[in-house]
């Protein structure tokens, strides 16, 4: 697989359900051989972009392609992408191997023997109903299936919000460890912020129904600094974007958009600034800047 | 960011099933000699703990030239963190020349931080205890102990590195002290 080559790429992408935009004038490009995260608040349209990369969903302007170029649900695409939907569905009266045999004869390439030796390595028994599994082994289940399909592109939709920590752990290092093995790329959405700094290597920031920020966390970490000092400055910083400002009486702190060698103004002091806070403030921001993601298009007015 | 194939080994190669022929000749090669863990609450950033954990088992003895890292898929496996975070720290001790990937095997120990056997390391951390009752003694609490010693450090720094005009012990203020 190249790794120059993105793989979900949108421009002016719009998902509309009766009168309201699910997502509007989304232009980003996701590229290859990382995990990508893709947070927001509820609402913000990572549900609706994700079933529109995998073709699950049509989209109402705009549009998307998968894995260099293939436009999304084509067969090829298909071919190359694995989703997990959230709360990893499975069919609770079926034993696993029915899931096996389901799934097999419902994909053209399907890794069986993959799919066994993994199940057998997590100690999940082929004739248990999936109904009867743990939520872990539910989840695992669900992605070795997917993982069994050999795809090119991982898609997660909320894999470890149901999940007890150590399940949620164990799930994690399963996705990660098919990155190394097999060079799978992983596109996941998550309300779990905490844990994204050990997971994520790439995000897109989603806020009503647009990208608000995108970009390769260490890109992001050092594009941002705290500085923190007189509240009496604090209006000092027009000539720097300010993402984020709390103040009290005496001392503020402000999130801004500066570089790691911007001079720290005499009086404050400079703080790097952790994901969660960085997420956060933007979140709290909806209006902020976004910031551009690489190769990333103008994104086209149309009204 | 890419994922660096010579830090994984090839599928079926030496790293899966170990049945294959020639046991009595090749010792199996023994894995890490370290693991590494990660400190959540520490703020500091997951390579960066990484590295520094490579560079404290080097300054202890644990790390030795020719030892194997852990390898990327089961550092990531273990501490479900992203192989590139992984990739970046041992890049990290490979610019700092303390590390060097071997094309198809993996991450390996190039040089040592410390020239000091480990006799003789036991016996300066023997000493050192001895010197931390005695600060203890005299009514120092930890903090203390860290500030002298952090202090004393840097005297040691200035007087090994800087210009030798001021001749000696005189003239730092140093005496006075106890």
């Amino acid at each position: 697989m190249s790794m120059s080559m993105n793989v979900i790429e949108a421009s002016g992408l719009g998902k509309r359900y009766g009168g309201t935009w699910a997502l509007r004038e989304c232009s980003l490009a996701i590229p290859a051989g990382h995990v990508a995260a893709l947070v927001g608040p509820n609402g913000a349209g990572k549900t609706t972009l994700l079933n529109l990369a995998v073709g699950l969903a049509a989209p109402s302007a705009g549009g998307v392609t998968v894995l260099g170029g293939l436009p999304a649900g084509s067969p090829e695409a298909l071919d190359g992408i694995a989703f997990v939907a959230q709360d990893t569905p499975v069919y609770r009266n079926l034993s696993v191997a029915d899931m096996l045999h389901l799934t097999r004869s419902l994909n053209r390439r399907f890794d069986q023997s993959y799919a066994r030796a993994r199940l057998n390595e997590l100690g999940i028994p082929l004739k248990r109903k999936a109904g009867r599994l743990s939520g872990g082994q539910q989840a695992q289940l669900a992605l070795t299936l997917a993982l069994a399909r050999r795809p090119r592109l991982l898609v997660l939709d909320e894999p470890v919000a149901m999940l007890d920590p150590v399940a949620r752990h164990d799930f994690m290092a399963t996705v990660l460890a098919a990155m190394v093995d097999d060079g799978v790329s992983v596109v996941l959405s998550s309300h779990v912020l905490a844990e994204l700094e050990r997971v994520a290597d790439y995000l897109i920031l989603l806020s009503r129904g647009r990208v608000q920020m995108a970009g390769e966390v260490d890109d992001l970490l050092a594009g941002h600094r705290i500085l923190t000092g007189p509240a009496a400055e604090a209006g000092n910083f027009a000539e720097r974007p300010v993402v984020h400002a709390s103040r009290a009486e005496a001392q503020a702190h402000l999130l801004i958009r500066a570089a790691a060698d911007d001079p720290v103004p005499p009086g404050w002091e400079a703080h790097p600034v952790s994901l969660e806070e960085l997420v956060l403030a933007y979140l709290r921001e909806p209006g902020a800047a976004a910031l551009p993601g690489p190769a990333r298009e103008p994104s086209k007015v149309t009204r | 960011m890419t994922i660096d194939k010579g830090d994984k080994l090839p599928a079926g190669g030496a790293g899966g099933s170990p049945a294959g022929a020639g046991e009595g000749t090749v010792p199996r090669r023994p894995a890490s000699p370290i693991e590494f863990r990660l400190d959540a609450a520490s703020g500091v950033p997951t390579y960066l703990q990484l590295v520094q954990q490579v560079e404290h088992a080097l300054r202890l003895g644990y790390l030795k030239p020719g030892d194997q890292l852990p390898k990327v898929r089961d550092v990531v496996a273990s501490l479900a963190i992203n192989p590139n975070t992984v990739l970046k720290a041992y890049r990290d001790l490979e610019a700092k020349g303390l590390a060097a990937g071997r094309p198809g095997q993996g991450t390996f120990v190039q040089a040592g931080l410390s020239q000091v056997t480990l006799p003789e390391l036991a016996g300066l951390r023997k000493s050192l205890l001895g010197w931390l009752a005695a600060a203890d003694e005299a009514g120092l609490d930890e903090n203390g102990m860290v500030a002298l010693f952090t202090s004393a450090l840097r005297d040691f720094h200035e007087r090994r590195s800087g210009p030798r005009t001021r001749g000696g012990a005189a003239g730092d203020g140093t005496e006075g002290v106890a």
